[in-house]
């Protein structure tokens, strides 16, 4: 095997230089109980050519062979370029074959990489400090919650209907053996969250709203964060399509307490769901309460700057059981990937892609109404968008053999919502392919 | 002897940070034509500032091609940081995992569409199965502390479906910190057990503290010291034996692929690291992945959706009403599946043990070489790493943080210092398989010429190390007065 480098003659002598016979002898500890009797039972070993054809021949079963040509779906997880410096520089064995930086000598590549995604997360939402990530927007959102619980030493939570749905599943997941409890927020029929149905008892830890939301609406976060203000509780603002944050109002500036949620649009590939990147931003009177890794400033032995992890008396490996999360990693890569992201695209570029996923949304938007969809919601949206299209159920499956994957059926999310579909229009999509779909989809 | 070091001091260029670079209205993106019309979002909602650098791609490729120069990585040489199985990690599997028809694949394309995903994570449950000798399997978990919550929560679920509220949990005092923080996330209380004399639990010290109202035990197993808990199967019987489960973190399943049978330990919930015992890459930290492997009484609380085959076709199906429910955005970091899957297919049966064998092999090897010069806390076999502290040296106040900063300068990644927390200035060096004599007998010279150092000129390790760009740095100052942002 080209991974195992022992001949023969290496393990005879340290076999000897241990002073057993065999390498079975090495696990005398063993007890026989204990002891597999059989050999396992896998496939392979396959060579590394016949690996290459058998996972080759999975990838090619996606999508249906690629009859697929055009998918308009969104919903966490979206379709954006992503420019071949990310995955070239990603690549750098230095970068994949490390592990978390406690050395910090040999890993400043690292350090420095997370405190400029720090930096930038800070200054993207208008937070005053950014964890080094965490595992996906979903478990980002439940620490945010969790940590809400230990600021306020309350035990309810307000979270909006219009918070992704498998947010709230994850969500209700890490409480469901907690004294903590969930109350649900309803949307208004502009496609926004209720604010006034916020029940005013002062029992809440934290008021958990997403914009855009499920829907693709822009929340108006200024009611929120007056009620989070009057009832002593966190505004948590959540996301799932960052790259809106390039065009619209940071939640920083309108009280939001913490901003979290997705990443994957920032430059790393759907891959079927994961890995993603859990984004977790605060205030910094918060910092102490905080979950995951931080890296910060210091100096070395000659004055020179350089980075550490720190602040780790937070951590599970001092404080254990009284950790603020259990989580003892980031998502290091793809908080990488998201850094060399915006460096790629700058502030200004930044600007200017996410108008183009905007307009280009306002362009599908407008072409449906006029082919006779109905626009659901009245409130402005980023780049996606639902709307009433009478018998798509029916002809989905005959979009699909013509390549289009025609936006994504809310009815099993919202029963209520029977014939509305969810569509995301980003930067990857033509005129040409929506004006397509708009043919085929009325 | 041969110590002539690995390490040397080759050009490492200086780079400031990404917005001490850059000019305004420089971009490094290319951006698609602007074919339909552009229209101004409502100004309420319109950010008017936003402060990110500019930069050029030449910029970009530079600065961070520079800043990875800075890091080691097991590709620039050994690197062995115990309880984390820094193996080497395959590039075949990089490349097979990011097939445009994986890493373009949207996670909520209906099932048909999906088959190809589907499938293998079928197969992959199926294999991590057999492996560990359990019976089911979730790849939902995204690492091994979201793993050992998903094993609480599946743990409490079982308990609650018996009409239990049960408030302790057994955890040994060699066990990973995220094991107790885990087990707090799930309301349990730990109970710390102290581990033997000869570093391993007692089955009289479980018995001690089981009760009816503990929910169950977490154990490591092989331990954090790099011992097999011989007394695994006793200690299961009396934690079943009052109602309890028990929990077993497999961060160390390196060391007993086809030898260990966990099923038959009597263990009914284990975690497992793909970025450990099956070669994914850390990263820097992430991301991995944490599948949870459980007997048949727990199969129906597993986390949903679950992906059911039939006639060779699969679907995810969230029709379980004993689930815990959902524990990520979609199904798991399917990418690091994807690795895993094919450093299992690549291995076979007989590749995943003989990488076992030569992992105890070369700790053993180096235990044995290095235990003159090294104190050993534990003398007997030990597994895939072993554990030495610093206690010969203190005499030349020469400590465990020293020799691990000195051997940076000799070319190797210090060894994971300072844990268990049980052993006192614990060296912990687990090497893996896939580093061969020759490097393993470097390594061990290079530590010996350290210790030598330690006698004779300790300075030179307090200094340490001098090869790197910069020199140690002051975390007291960084934790005393955080600056987390530029």
């Amino acid at each position: 095997m080209r991974y195992l480098p022992h001949t023969e003659e290496d393990i005879r002598e340290m076999l000897g230089a241990i002073g057993v016979s065999s390498l079975d002898q090495l696990f005398v500890p063993v007890p026989d109980q204990c002891k597999r009797q059989e050999p396992l039972n896998l496939p392979g070993p396959m060579n590394e050519w016949e690996l290459k054809e058998h996972v080759g021949n999975l990838a090619g079963e996606m999508l249906g062979g690629s009859k697929i040509k055009s998918v308009f779906l969104g919903a966490g997880s979206y379709e954006h370029y992503i420019p071949e410096v990310i995955p070239y520089l990603l690549q750098r064995s230095e970068f994949v074959t490390s592990y978390t930086p406690y050395q910090p000598e040999v890993s400043q590549g690292t350090l420095q990489a997370i405190y400029e995604y720090q930096t930038l997360m800070t200054k993207l939402f208008g937070m005053e400090v950014s964890n080094a990530s965490l595992y996906d927007g979903a478990t980002a959102l439940a620490e945010a919650v969790l940590m809400a619980f230990r600021v306020s030493k309350k035990n309810q939570v307000a979270v909006s209907k219009l918070v992704h749905p498998h947010y709230r599943e994850v969500l209700k997941t890490y409480l469901k053996p907690t004294e903590y409890s969930i109350i649900e927020i309803p949307y208004g029929p502009d496609g926004r969250t209720d604010w006034e149905a916020i029940p005013k008892t002062h029992d809440i830890a934290a008021v958990a709203i997403q914009s855009p939301n499920f829907f693709g609406c822009i929340e108006d976060l200024e009611p929120f964060a007056r009620i989070a203000r009057d009832e002593k509780a966190l505004l948590i603002n959540c996301f799932t399509e960052p790259l809106a944050y390039g065009l619209i109002k940071d939640p920083g500036s309108q009280g939001a307490d913490i901003a979290c949620g997705e990443g994957q649009s920032f430059g790393i590939p759907r891959s079927y769901g994961g890995p993603g990147l859990g984004i977790f931003t605060t205030k910094m009177k918060y910092v102490r309460s905080m979950p995951g890794r931080l890296v910060g400033k210091t100096r070395d032995v000659k004055g020179k700057r350089g980075f550490v992890l720190t602040l780790a008396t937070r951590e599970q490996h001092i404080r254990r059981e009284k950790a603020t999360s259990n989580i003892c990693t980031n998502n290091n890569l793809c908080a990488l990937a998201a850094t060399i992201y915006l460096a790629s695209l700058g502030g200004s570029g930044l600007r200017k892609l996410a108008q183009i996923n905007h307009d280009k949304s306002e362009y599908l938007k407008q072409a449906l109404s006029e082919a006779g969809a109905v626009i659901a919601f009245t409130a402005p949206t980023f780049n996606e968008f639902v709307a009433k299209v009478d018998g798509l159920s029916r002809r989905y499956q005959r979009l699909l053999e013509k390549g289009l994957v025609a936006g994504l059926d809310l009815s099993p999310y919202y029963p209520e919502l029977k014939g509305h579909y969810l569509f995301s229009v980003t930067e990857t999509k033509s005129r040409e392919d929506m004006d397509y779909l708009v043919k085929e989809i009325t | 002897m041969n110590t002539e070091k690995p390490g040397t001091s080759g050009l490492v260029l200086n780079e400031p940070l990404l917005w001490e670079k850059g000019r305004k209205g420089r971009v490094g993106f290319s951006f698609p034509l602007q074919d339909v019309p552009s229209q101004a979002l409502d100004e309420e909602f319109t950010r008017d500032d936003l402060d990110l650098p500019d930069l050029s791609e030449v910029d970009v490729v530079r600065h961070y091609t520079r800043l990875s120069q800075w890091n080691f990585g097991v590709d620039s040489g050994m690197y062995p940081l115990g309880s984390c199985t820094m193996k080497y990690n395959p590039k075949l599997n990089e490349s097979l995992a990011a097939l445009e028809g994986f890493s373009e694949a949207h996670p909520l394309l209906l099932s048909d569409l999906s088959q190809g995903a589907l499938r293998l994570m079928y197969e992959l449950q199926g294999m991590l199965a057999e492996i560990s000798g359990m019976d089911a399997v979730t790849l939902q978990p995204a690492a091994g502390a979201h793993g050992e919550l998903t094993g609480m929560l599946l743990i409490h679920a079982y308990h609650k479906s018996k009409g239990q509220h049960r408030t302790k949990i057994l955890i040994p005092d060699t066990a990973h910190g995220t094991n107790p923080a885990s087990a707090a996330l799930c309301g349990f209380t730990p109970v710390v057990i102290k581990s033997g004399e000869q570093g391993i639990l007692r089955a009289e010290s479980v018995a001690e503290l089981m009760d009816e109202d503990t929910a169950g035990i977490m154990i490591t197993n092989p331990n954090t010291l790099g011992l097999f808990e011989e007394n695994i199967h006793e200690i299961a019987e009396i934690v079943h034996g009052m109602g309890g489960q028990v929990y077993c973190d497999g961060a160390n399943m390196n060391a007993i692929m086809g030898v260990v049978d966990i099923g038959s330990m009597g263990v009914d919930v284990l975690h497992l690291n793909l970025h450990k015992t099956f070669s994914t890459p850390h990263g820097g930290g992430g991301p991995g992945s944490g599948p949870v492997c459980v007997k048949g009484h727990l199969e129906p609380f597993l986390p949903v959706p679950r992906i059911l085959e039939r006639d060779g076709r699969f679907e995810l199906s969230d029709d379980f009403p004993h689930s815990i429910g959902r524990l990520h955005t979609f199904y798991g970091n399917f990418g690091v599946m994807i690795k895993a899957y094919c450093y299992i297919l690549s291995m076979g049966a007989g590749g995943l043990k003989r990488a076992s064998q030569l992992a105890v092999l070369n700790a053993n090897y180096i235990k044995e070489r290095l235990k003159d010069v090294l104190h050993l806390p534990f003398e007997r076999p030990c597994m895939h790493e072993c554990v030495f502290t610093d206690r010969y040296q203190r005499k030349y106040k020469v400590t465990t943080l020293d020799m691990a900063k000195r051997l940076i300068d000799y070319g190797y990644h210090p060894p994971t210092i300072y844990f268990p927390l049980v052993v006192n200035g614990a060296i912990m060096i687990e090497p893996t398989e896939t580093e061969s004599k020759e490097e393993i007998d470097g390594f061990i010279d290079c530590f010996k010429a350290v210790v030598k150092e330690a006698e004779e000129n300790p300075d030179l390790l307090h200094q340490a190390p001098v090869s790197t760009r910069i020199g140690r740095l002051d975390e007291v100052e960084a934790a005393r007065r955080p600056c987390l942002a530029g």
